[in-house]
Order: C-alpha cells, then sequence, then structure tokens
C-alpha cells in the first residue's frame, strides 16, 4: 500500500526508535503535522524554533540518542541555524528536519523560501534536500546513521511540501552503505603500542580528556586507567562529567579559567595523553607553549582533529573508548612493564597535589551574595547528581568550576559555539528525556533572556526544569573583560533593564523565588527542589563579582591571574 | 608548497559546492579547480590545485576526506604523474603579426580554433611551464581575452585511483 511522504517519515522516525520530537508550525510542515496528529510520537511543540533544535540537543546530550526536531520553511528554518551551529561545534548527533517550499518553487523566491541546506553547509556534518519521495526512507536512514556514527554531528533533512503530499512506497533499508563514508572506530595497533611503550618511560604523565570520552562512552575504561597507573586527570569544558569531580586523582578543568593545578600540570608534564579532545584555544592557551615540556599522544575519532593546531607525536585514529579498552589490556597484561608505574611516578603526585594545595579554586567571602557560593550549594544539596545546564558567561565557567559532577551527560553546556540561551531550552530537552531528574539551569540574567519565552513550553508540558539566575545585573562575562582589559568601560553590558524575573514566572505560571541573602539560599533551594513546578529562582548575586583564575587570551597557561 | 590534489565525489547536485565552500570557509587556497564527470558516471572527479605548508595541506587533505560525499582523496605530491591544461587565447591578428602567432602555435603543437578579420583563437594544451613558455611569447602581440581550463591530472603508467578505502593516506596510523 502506498503512504503519502508524511506517513513515511512518522514511519521511519519509528524505525529509528524516535519518540520525541521538538517541532514548531508552518505552512510547509502541515502535511507531516496533521499526519502527526494520530501518531503517538511525543510532540513537544516550543516557542521559537532556536528552543527546538536547542531542546533536541539537551534530549541528545543527557540521554545519549539522537535528537529530533522539526520546522517550517524560510523563517522556520533560518530561526533553527543558531541550534545546528551550537550542536556541530559541540559533535551532537541531531536530525533537523527542515519543511521546504514545493520543489517547482524551489529558486523562485517563493514565499518562505529560504535555501536551507545552503545556509546550514558549513554547520551540519550532512545535509539532504529531497526532492522525491521515493528517496525519502532511504534519506532519513541515512541521515540518522551519519548523525549517531564517527564523530557524531547534526544532520539536516530538508522535506519538500509537494515531497511530504506524493505517495509512495515505504521501505525502509536494513542498512546504510555510503561508500565514501567510513569511520574508523578501531586504533591502529601499531600506535597503541607506540603509545604505551612512550607512556611507560613517562614520569610526568596527565589525561587531558573532551567530549569525545562522553559521546564514545568511555568514562568507565578512563577511570580504570587512570586509577590503575594513578595518573593525573584534567577534562576540557566539553569532557566535565567524564571523570568524577571529587576523585583524587582529578585535576579540576584545564585552560582559560581551569585550576592552578589543571594548567600547572600540562605546563610541567613530560607526557600529555589528549583523548577525545580537540586542542581547542580556550583550552590551549598560547599554542606554541601548551605541553611544550611534553610528547603528546593524541586519540580521536576524527582525523582532521588530529594536528590541527598543535603537531602531536604518536596520533592514534579511532574511537575514545575502544583505543583506552586496548590500552588498559596492555596493562594489565603487563606487557611493557607497568609493574610499578605508580611509585615511579610518586614525585609527579607530590607536585600535582602540592598544585591543588596551595592554589584551589576560591573565592572571596566578604560582602554581597558571591554566585561561587551558589553553585557549591546547588552541588552540595543535589550531592553532585542532577542534571545541570548552563547558559554562557560567568555562569557557565563558575557552574563548569564549583559544581563536582560524578557521572558523564550530567553537564550540559555550550562550548564549543558559546551560545546564550543555550540552557533553558536545552534544560527541557534533557527533562523531557528523564522526567523523573533534576534538571537545573544555571543561568545569567543576560542569558536567560535569549530564550525566556521557553517558559511556556516547560508549563505547557509539565517539564519542572529549575532555572537558577545568577542575577549581576551585568553581561558579566563582558563585563569582566572591560574590567581587565578596557579600564572599566561599561559600554554596552548594564543590564539595569531587565523584567522582574519572579513576576515573569508567575506571569508564565511557573513558579519564582528570590535570593538575597547568603543565608536564604539553602532554605529557597530546598523548597525548588522538592517542588514539581518549572521555576525560576532570580538570586542576586555580587554585581562585581570575577571569574578567577583566569590565563588572559593568547598567554600561555602558567600565566594565570588568580583571585 | 603547491598540490595537485585528486577528489574523487559522488556526481550528485550540491557536492561542488560543499567543497569549495571548504576552502573559503577554512581560508585554505584554490588556485584551480576544475570537476567532470569520470569513466563512472556516478562519480565525478576534482582535480583541485591548491597550496599551504606542509600543516594546512594536511588539513586541507583530511577536510575533503571527511566530507560525506568524497570518495577518494589523492594528493600527488609523492607520486609521478602527468599533468596537463588547456588554454584559449585571443590574440591580434593584425597583418605583420599573423605568420608568427600561426608559427608559434605550431611550434606548440597548439591549434588555431576560430577566426576572425583582426583576431585568432588559439587553443594550447600543455603542462603549466609549455603554457606560459607560450603565454610569454605571444603577449607582447597583444592578447585580447584568455581562458584556462586549471589542470587536471593522472599517475603515469598503469597505476590507477583505488577505489577500496576512503582514506588515502593513512598518515596517524603511523
Ligand atoms: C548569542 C550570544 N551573544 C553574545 C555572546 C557574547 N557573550 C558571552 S558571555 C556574555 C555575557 C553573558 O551574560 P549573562 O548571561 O548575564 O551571564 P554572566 O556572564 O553575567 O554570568 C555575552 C554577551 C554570546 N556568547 N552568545
Amino acid at each position: 500500500m502506498k503512504k503519502t511522504g508524511a506517513q513515511i517519515f512518522i514511519e521511519a522516525l519509528k524505525m529509528e526508535h524516535i519518540d520525541t520530537l521538538f517541532c514548531y508550525p508552518g505552512g510547509a510542515t502541515l502535511n507531516i503535522t496533521d499526519a502527526l496528529s494520530s501518531s503517538d510520537i511525543e510532540q513537544i511543540v516550543v516557542r521559537h524554533e532556536q528552543g527546538a533544535v536547542h531542546a533536541s540537543d539537551g534530549y541528545a546530550r543527557a540521554s545519549g540518542r539522537v535528537g529530533v526536531s522539526l520546522v517550517t520553511s524560510g523563517p522556520g528554518a533560518t530561526n533553527a541555524v543558531t541550534g545546528i551551529a551550537t550542536a556541530y561545534m559541540d559533535s551532537i548527533p541531531l536530525v533537523i528536519f527542515t519543511c521546504q517550499v514545493p520543489t517547482m518553487l524551489i529558486g523562485n523566491d517563493a514565499f518562505q523560501e529560504a535555501d536551507i541546506v545552503g545556509i546550514t553547509r558549513p554547520c551540519t556534518k550532512h545535509s539532504y534536500l529531497v526532492k522525491d519521495v521515493k528517496d525519502l526512507s532511504r534519506i532519513i536512514k541515512e541521515a540518522f546513521y551519519i548523525a549517531k556514527s564517527g564523530r557524531p554531528g547534526p544532520v539536516l533533512v530538508d522535506i519538500p511540501k509537494d515531497v511530504s503530499a506524493a505517495l509512495g512506497e515505504f521501505k525502509y533499508p536494513d542498512k546504510v552503505n555510503i561508500r565514501s563514508y567510513q569511520p574508523t572506530y578501531v586504533g591502529h595497533v601499531g600506535q597503541i603500542k607506540k603509545a604505551m611503550k612512550l607512556l611507560a618511560s613517562s614520569k610526568k604523565p596527565v589525561f587531558y580528556t573532551g567530549g569525545g570520552i562522553i559521546s564514545s562512552g568511555a568514562s568507565n575504561e578512563l577511570i580504570k586507567l587512570a586509577e590503575r597507573l594513578s595518573i593525573p586527570v584534567t577534562n576540557t569544558l566539553m569532557g566535565l562529567g567524564g571523570f568524577p569531580g571529587n576523585h583524587p586523582l582529578f585535576l579540576g578543568m584545564l585552560g582559560m579559567h581551569g585550576t592552578y593545578a589543571a594548567n600547572m600540570a600540562i605546563t610541567e608534564a613530560d607526557l600529555i595523553i589528549a583523548v577525545g579532545a580537540r586542542f581547542d584555544d580556550r583550552a590551549t592557551g598560547k599554542v606554541d607553549e601548551f605541553g611544550h615540556l611534553a610528547k603528546i599522544i593524541h586519540i580521536d575519532i576524527d582525523p582532521t582533529s588530529i594536528s590541527k593546531n598543535i603537531k602531536v607525536d604518536i596520533p592514534i585514529v579511532g574511537d575514545s573508548k575502544n583505543v583506552l579498552k586496548k590500552m588498559l589490556d596492555i596493562v594489565l597484561e603487563d606487557k611493557e612493564d607497568f609493574g610499578n608505574y605508580s611509585s615511579r611516578i610518586a614525585q609527579w603526585h607530590h607536585d600535582t597535589e602540592k598544585w591543588k594545595m596551595d592554589f584551589p579554586l576560591t573565592y572571596g567571602r566578604s560582602g554581597l551574595l558571591k554566585p561561587q557560593y551558589v553553585i557549591e550549594r546547588v552541588c552540595e544539596l543535589t550531592k553532585g547528581k542532577a542534571i545541570v545546564t548552563t547558559e554562557v558567561g560567568q555562569n557557565q565557567m563558575w557552574t563548569a568550576q564549583f559544581y563536582k559532577f560524578q557521572k558523564p551527560r550530567t553537564f550540559i553546556t555550550s562550548g564549543g559555539l558559546g551560545t546564550m540561551g543555550f540552557g533553558f531550552p536545552a534544560g527541557i530537552g534533557a527533562q523531557v528525556a528523564f522526567p523523573d531528574a533534576l534538571v537545573i539551569d544555571i543561568a545569567g540574567d543576560g542569558s536567560i533572556q535569549m530564550n525566556i519565552q521557553e517558559l511556556a513550553t516547560a508549563v505547557q508540558y509539565n517539564l519542572p526544569v529549575k532555572v537558577i539566575i545568577l542575577n549581576n545585573r551585568f553581561l558579566g562575562m563582558v563585563r569582566q573583560w572591560q574590567e581587565l582589559f578596557y579600564e572599566k568601560r561599561y559600554t554596552w553590558t548594564h543590564m539595569n533593564h531587565a523584567p522582574d524575573f519572579v513576576k515573569v514566572a508567575e506571569a508564565y505560571g511557573a513558579a519564582g523565588y528570590r535570593i538575597e541573602r547568603e543565608d536564604e539560599v539553602d532554605k529557597v533551594l530546598k523548597e525548588v527542589f522538592k517542588n514539581k513546578r518549572p521555576t525560576f529562582v532570580d538570586v542576586m548575586v555580587d554585581p562585581e563579582e570575577s571569574v578567577y583564575p583566569m590565563v588572559p587570551a593568547g598567554a600561555p597557561l602558567r600565566e594565570m591571574l588568580l583571585v | 608548497m603547491r598540490h595537485t590534489i585528486s577528489v574523487l565525489v559522488e556526481n550528485e547536485f550540491g557536492v561542488l559546492s560543499r567543497v569549495a565552500g571548504l576552502f573559503s570557509g577554512r581560508g585554505f587556497n584554490i588556485e584551480s579547480l576544475c570537476v567532470a564527470e569520470s569513466l563512472d558516471p556516478t562519480i565525478s572527479t576534482m582535480t583541485i590545485v591548491t597550496s599551504g605548508n606542509d600543516a594546512i595541506i594536511e588539513q586541507v587533505l583530511k577536510q575533503l576526506n571527511k566530507l560525506i560525499n568524497v570518495i577518494k582523496v589523492v594528493d600527488f605530491k609523492d607520486v609521478d604523474y602527468v599533468s596537463r591544461e588547456m588554454v584559449l587565447v585571443k590574440v591580434n591578428a593584425e597583418e605583420r603579426t599573423r605568420e608568427e602567432i600561426l608559427r608559434m602555435t605550431e611550434i606548440f603543437r597548439g591549434k588555431v580554433i576560430d577566426v576572425s578579420p583582426k583576431t585568432y583563437t588559439v587553443m594550447i594544451t600543455g603542462d603549466e611551464g609549455k603554457i606560459s613558455a607560450f603565454l610569454t611569447l605571444i603577449k607582447p602581440l597583444g592578447i585580447k581575452e584568455l581562458v584556462r581550463t586549471g589542470p587536471i591530472a593522472m599517475m603515469r603508467g598503469d597505476k590507477t585511483i583505488k577505489m577500496r578505502e576512503k582514506h588515502s593516506k593513512g598518515g596517524e596510523d603511523g
């Protein structure tokens, strides 16, 4: 029996076990929208298409599954672009369906036409324009496969309105066969052996691990290997949660706002084992001096990440989990004489411990309520077990520093693109994936205003995301740069016309709280974490608090400004 | 350093823009690009001439490989290859220069493919050296217009580009 393109779309989603769609309608979606009315796929209708893509992204990051969104042509599609670019920079598996004007109108500047395949070409892993209904199932199959395999990423599928109306046969392919796309999962045995030789002879090794640990599910392998050899570990922002935040071997995050211990360890190391990390400038500081005393082993599934910013000594292309497992096997078989390795590197432990003790993360406790204190309390009260998203800026860095993440996929943040407005819709997506989990968005008063409209979505679908607004009445991170590098000229960064966030929450039908003093923090937060409603907590924090340590842009990691 | 690269791609719409977009988006140099269907009609061959230091070329090759529609990338740097380009030159042909143009065209084994009372249109094929030599000699006579294809390249002898695996360079894996 023949089906319409819209029905084929739904059948294909079922074949991919997709049960949730983040969406927003328009003329071009109508065939699909209508067909979905009798489907049991849950449809979360957002308030802005950027929110739909971020929500699907939060869903994907929290659950490890592919996030799916559907938006209309033209402005619907262009509104989705920031969400797509955000996911692309952080290698998140999404499939974004955009609807398009009918094929015969494409190229005519038709009403609500946008060349979305063209617009998103540089920020998608791949994209398709479906020109014929007979290609639809194959394309959807390929789109999901490409999104989640290899180095994951967003894939866009543009479906013209006549294609979703046309009749075709539904035959879902069992296998994908793309001759030009074959990701390498298994690391080269010879390279792994070489790496282990180097490791065995190193005296000051450090793991530098990124988002690849999370996406490949390599956290356990990392912990085992680090523990077995007692190698200290630092994470990038994207890697947080991949190694327990309270583990004795954990040095904290590295980079621009990294810990003293992490940045010194990179500076002094004789061997850096980079796993699923891409040597981003915010992590490396001045590249010429990054790990300048160290040999570098780099494990990554994406060959383009290797030797892009920094020339490495032993590259290993492969899946992080797979490669770390092989390394662990070698250690366990004791082939390379790892017998007394931990005692051989005892001096190194001594050094890293001393750095940790001498310069722990800290902040002044005088005067006004400190944002860092709030994060510490959130961490304590949730036992480090909540799913935490962030916006971008100081709120994000303080969360990365002071919330001790225990498990992968519990920290959700826009690392690569640094998208303000990400955290709240992403939190909504995470809450959809885990309805019973405590989901918290740590926000700034600037960022929250970028997708504040999604509060209506949270209320409509009963998604009790807690938004904790660290309200400093400033675009704080930019203000911090102005303070340090522009003689405190706070041009554009005063946010003295923000709305009353408590009233905003109430107006949307959500709960609103305000915290002004330290002694209110625990009481209010406890209540908030118990309630089952979407909630804004407006926390009035010290307006001019800054994030430290800080490595000025372009400086080497050891040149940290401390508190 | 200058590199000639062959890129085998799916013969589908949109692939050229992905390749071109990659070069512009990442600030890679593109000196010439030549593309047409290959022996297998489902595949197009692109010949790209680019330049950059070793690190940049390494990125160019890897980034090309990363594109989903790219089947195979070959850098001709370390292989023996032949390469040819074609140029069409419209030259002023006056009474006193006509002979000279014809003579030159013959020496370079080119062809006059169009004639008007005031111009000759000459076609020359050859490697880069030959073409630039011809252009240098003909320039004083007055070139009115010039169109070049950019080079296309192929390995010498019985070698061909093997299609089996995508990564031509096992660089990372030792
Ligand atoms: C969409 C977007 N626009 C601009 C920026 C630049 N930017 C980075 S941090 C920041 C300030 C964020 O202010 P706020 O949300 O109040 O957080 P705070 O730094 O005060 O915690 C800005 C404007 C950005 N990251 N994203």
